[in-house]
């Protein structure tokens, strides 16, 4: 891969910093006016998600990452490895270990579209698409014309997600979701 | 087709822009101070070695030559100087390369003046006005001296601590490896991340008494207190920012040309790029400058301040990103 010096980073780019692929966040210019220049920047470790703040002198570089997003559909999983096809018609599947798959394990669904990260062609990291259509398999009765008021109860949805929703949904219906938050839109 | 072909700032801006700029040119006239302009070309660059100069290549009256854009119009300034202008200021368009982010944009508008005659502090004073022209709720002056933020907010003296104590709390407070780094690259990051942002909140800070390393093209004086030798300038901030520069102008000839020649030392030994030499200006020293203060202030960051906006950018009709 290329190095990339300060004055190329931009927020986006993806660059190797202590044995890690990370993204850039934030690139911020300092300098005294007769002074020697930095960047303070904030890159997000594309592993563990942590977000870390460094300085680099102007003119110091880092290795770029060979980091590639792609879009892949949910197929299964065996217990062990979670497995995933890419759209471009290549039909090219990837397994993904539990760790990498983190959080968006309580998001999958077959066929839906992940945007699934690789760093020198293994998979780092999924993420689910920001909106998904989820079936409640699990919540109290609902309360008949209870439409409007608040309150809210909890329902456990096909993918294993536990959101918060109206009183007024019952089991077996399908559900907009916003996996950014895991907030409960509308009925689908 | 492109979409991005909007200005940065808005037209309201703009004529808001255009009216501090008025403002500051009647400021001048007021007070005698001839307006001038000065070639954003030179055959000469600056030799800083933080400042890095856009050169190009173009057909002069000598034939095909390297010309540099400068980073401010301090050297055909003070040409006219020791031409005999008396005080002059100008509202210069500067080129630094690689100078690209919230507060700044590879050129900029940097509005220089020259006061022969002056003391540092009387431009303090003037600059003050200046200011508060555009700023008049910017609270009370506050002159310090380059050692006591560094006390107050890192416990530290800048002049006297061991430069591998320095090294240690830099690289603590920049998380970087400052381990191989000199002393002036230290007190740098140090001003840049912790002091700087404490400044200018509430009052107008004035920081003198630079260490004489950071001297660029001021004087050197011995600090009468306790004898450490410190560089006569002075730096003005606001609300975190650094707005003014100003220097008692160095006005030896043999001096600059020093001062030249060990900048591109300097720069050899970093692996920059070495810089054409002004050997007009050291000739314009030689012939005679008369003694007094200059100052170089960043209009695009005062007007950003005068009308509350977030960076340079916003008071610019097309910062570079779009230009």
């Amino acid at each position: 891969m290329a190095n990339y010096s300060t004055n190329e980073f931009k927020a986006g780019l993806k660059v190797m910093l202590d044995g890690d692929p990370c993204n850039i966040v934030e690139n911020e210019f300092v300098k005294p006016g007769k002074g020697q220049a930095f960047n303070r920047v904030k890159l997000r470790n594309l592993i563990t998600g942590r977000v870390w703040e460094r300085t680099f002198k102007s003119g110091e570089s880092l290795e770029g990452a060979d980091v590639l997003d792609l879009e892949m559909e949910y197929l299964y999983n065996d217990g062990d490895m979670w497995y995933f096809m890419r759209t471009d018609g290549s039909f090219e599947q990837y397994p993904v270990a539990k760790k990498a798959l983190g959080d968006t394990e309580k998001w999958l669904k077959e066929q839906v579209p992940y945007t699934v990260t690789l760093w020198n062609d293994n998979v780092i990291s999924v993420s689910p698409p920001n909106f998904i259509e989820l079936e409640v398999v699990e919540t109290d009765p609902g309360l008949k014309g209870d439409t409007a008021q608040g309150g809210s109860k909890p329902a456990t949805l096909s993918s294993g997600a536990v959101v918060k929703v109206p009183l007024f949904i019952n089991q077996g219906e399908v559900l907009k979701v916003d996996t950014r938050s895991g907030e409960y839109v509308s009925r689908a | 087709m492109l979409n991005d072909w909007q200005p940065t700032a808005t037209i309201e801006t703009l004529r808001q822009r255009a009216r501090c700029l008025a403002e500051i040119r009647a400021f001048f006239a007021e007070r005698g101070v001839l307006e001038v302009e000065t070639p954003l070309l030179g055959h000469a660059g600056s030799t800083d070695l933080h400042l890095d100069s856009l050169s190009l290549t173009a057909t002069t009256p000598a034939g095909r030559e390297r010309l540099w854009l400068q980073t401010s119009p301090e050297f055909h300034m003070k040409r006219l100087l020791a031409a005999g202008s008396g005080p002059i200021f100008q509202l210069a368009r500067s080129f630094r390369d690689g100078e690209v982010g919230q507060r700044h944009n590879l050129e900029f508008t940097m509005l220089e003046w020259y006061r022969p005659g002056f003391s540092l502090t009387d431009l303090i004073d003037e600059t003050e006005a200046l200011i508060r022209l555009l700023l008049p709720d910017a609270g009370p002056r506050r002159l310090r001296r380059y050692r006591e933020p560094f006390r107050e907010h890192l416990g530290i003296d800048p002049f006297t601590t061991p430069l591998d104590e320095l090294r240690r709390l830099t690289s603590e407070h920049g998380n970087l490896d400052m381990a191989d780094s000199p002393r002036d690259d230290c007190l740098d990051l140090l001003m840049s991340l912790v002091i700087e942002p404490t400044l200018g909140h509430g009052s107008i800070d004035v920081i003198v008494d630079y260490p004489a390393s950071q001297a660029a093209l001021a004087r050197r004086r011995y600090d009468p207190e306790d004898g450490t030798e410190v560089a006569a300038r002075f730096e003005t901030y606001v609300q975190g920012l650094e707005l003014a520069n100003g220097y008692d102008e160095l006005t030896d000839g043999a001096e600059q040309a020093a001062r030249f020649a060990a900048d591109n030392a300097e720069r050899e030994k970093a692996g920059k790029p070495l810089v054409d030499v002004d050997m007009r200006l050291v000739a314009a020293l030689n012939a005679g400058m008369p003694e007094g203060s200059g100052v170089a202030l960043g209009v695009d960051r005062l007007i950003q301040l005068a009308l509350g906006k977030r960076s340079v950018a916003e008071v610019m009709a097309f910062a570079t990103a779009i230009c």
